[in-house]
């Protein structure tokens, strides 16, 4: 791979310690991937934030990279195991939020901002259409690609953060305009009315596509709820990074001409939500995976106003978009309600099987995949369906 | 024998070849606390990546996995060193971070499970 004169003095340590370990791991995975060289990024996401998966290792890792290295780029962070702020009132234990805390002074010091949110899109990190950028957050990333039309492939943690100590990511994959067509079509026939079917639709075709890129084909139009959803689930039952709306999605038009086709009818979708429920009653209701944007926090308003939850419920959210919600006046009717923001983390990724819940009731496939895989049984739902059954008398 | 590869990460080690022929997940399928597989239905399910030179198709799963051969490797349980067929990015990371030599591009289906495999590099001899 060609290095430019800078990075060869990256690599060889002369810009630092953290400098010199970030070209490392992007120079080896530049060999794997067969990248001829380099390209500059305009915006990072980080992934791997919480504890829970981080480990006293991880910590250490991170507490090392920070002695010397710095954020080049725009660099936003991943939900954390807990809220920064609020962790007492969320069960968590005081030992874990320590640790969890320090996580966060580390990407501090390493010049992270701390957004703590799977949707950088709605909280101020926000490429534009051809922009290289390199995204941890499987769902951001199927996002940025699909719809925003910015270039990323899936990075891992430690991939993202060498990307932004260097400003660089190696040029393969998605960065390449030529890997960026589809490669299944799927014929949407199911009437898709609520951004809940798009996260069927997401989880059914996922498993169909793997690592591909699919074309929807009949879908009429797609909100940005919809499209978040949608990309999260592609990318939890399968491993999508980037899929394309035919009329809708900034790159469809490469078309997909002689591709497989898949269908999705009204009995796939059937099939997909009866498999995405198990027996039991919800003792744990979430909404926002991913965070739920400000339209969501306005539903969820009325949905909630003059009613009282009565099962522990998270709205997960970033802070840029709960403060959007402070001033419209939708926090507070949800507040009022005993409904609880969930700032800085979600269901996914805060411990939540060990705070003692069961069942979970959700309207996002993504969280019921990953909370499947926690132990938990989990009932996914309409957002309404959701408020109904979190504010059910027994 | 002797196999040339492409280092990932080079250094020299040896070890007893622990040979799994189906990708490895880390993150969930080694606790990396003692180094055991634990990963359900695997066929190393049981045994130990503990001072192996550990050899497998390619890595799967959750990146986070990378973070779980440094954990491996700060409790000094880490395999020795890690011989893959087609490396990514989860092992490619891992391998780098918690400074585990690592080869790929190399018929892994020549090592026998159990033989004595040292790396030096890009190359294996056993």
């Amino acid at each position: 791979m060609h290095l430019t004169k800078e990075e060869e003095a990256m690599l060889a340590g002369e810009q630092g310690h953290a400098t010199r370990i970030a070209m490392q791991i992007l120079v080896a995975l530049g060999k794997i991937y067969d990248a001829e060289r380099l390209v500059k990024v305009s915006s990072v996401q980080v992934s791997g934030v919480s504890y829970k998966n981080l480990g006293d290792a991880g910590l250490e890792f991170l507490t090392e990279l920070a002695s010397d290295g710095k954020a080049r780029v725009k660099t936003t962070l991943n939900p954390a195991g807990m809220s920064l702020t609020d962790w007492k009132s969320q069960g968590i234990d005081s030992g874990f939020a320590e640790k969890q805390l320090q996580v966060i002074d580390a990407y501090r010091k390493l010049g992270v901002e701390i957004t703590c949110t799977c949707t950088p899109y709605l909280a101020g990190n926000e490429p534009s259409f051809g922009q290289h950028i390199a995204w941890g957050e499987s769902s951001a990333v199927a996002y940025a690609n699909s719809v925003i039309g910015a270039r990323t492939n899936r990075e891992g943690g430690p991939s993202a953060l060498a990307a932004s100590l260097t400003g660089r990511t190696p040029l393969y994959g998605l960065h390449v305009s030529e890997n960026r067509v589809p490669t299944i079509a799927v014929d949407v026939e199911a009437q898709l009315s609520l951004p809940e079917d798009f996260s069927a639709m997401g989880y059914f075709v996922g498993r169909e596509a793997k690592d591909g890129i699919p074309y929807f084909r009949g879908v009429r139009r797609a909100g940005l709820e919809d499209l978040k959803t949608l990309s999260a689930a592609l990318a939890s039952s399968g491993g999508v990074a980037m899929f394309h709306l035919e009329g809708l999605t900034p790159e469809y038009g490469m078309g997909a001409k002689n591709l497989e086709a898949l269908t999705f009818t009204g009995k796939e979708l059937a099939e997909t939500n009866a498999l995405l429920n198990d027996e039991g009653a919800p003792d744990f209701v979430s909404i926002g995976c991913p965070h739920c944007s400000l339209t969501e926090l306005a539903t969820l308003a009325k949905l909630l106003d003059g009613r009282r939850v009565r099962r522990e419920f998270w709205v997960c959210c970033s802070r840029e978009v709960k403060r959007q919600g402070d001033e419209a006046g939708y926090s507070k009717l949800i507040e009022a309600s005993g409904a609880k923001f969930a700032l800085d983390t979600c269901m996914v990724v805060a411990p939540v099987e060990e705070l003692g819940y069961k069942v979970v009731s959700t309207n996002s496939a993504k969280a019921c995949h990953y909370l499947r895989n926690a132990g938990l049984k989990v009932r996914f739902m309409p957002l309404e369906e959701c408020v109904a059954e979190a504010t059910r008398k027994d | 024998m002797k196999l040339k590869g492409r280092a990932i990460f080079e250094g020299k080690a040896e070890g007893q070849a622990l040979v799994s022929s189906s990708p490895m997940s880390f993150y969930g399928g080694v606790n990396p606390d003692t180094g055991e597989i634990v990963e359900r239905g695997s066929e190393l399910a049981g045994q130990t990546v503990k001072g192996k030179v550990l050899v497998f198709p390619h890595g799967k799963g959750s990146t986070v996995g990378s973070y779980v051969l440094y954990r491996l490797a700060k409790n000094g349980v880490a395999p020795s060193a890690i011989v893959n067929a087609k490396c990514e990015t989860i092992v490619a990371v891992g391998a780098i971070i918690s400074e585990i030599p690592c080869v790929d591009m190399v018929d892994v289906r020549k090592i026998k499970p159990g033989v004595r495999v040292s790396v030096d590099g890009a190359t294996l001899e056993f």
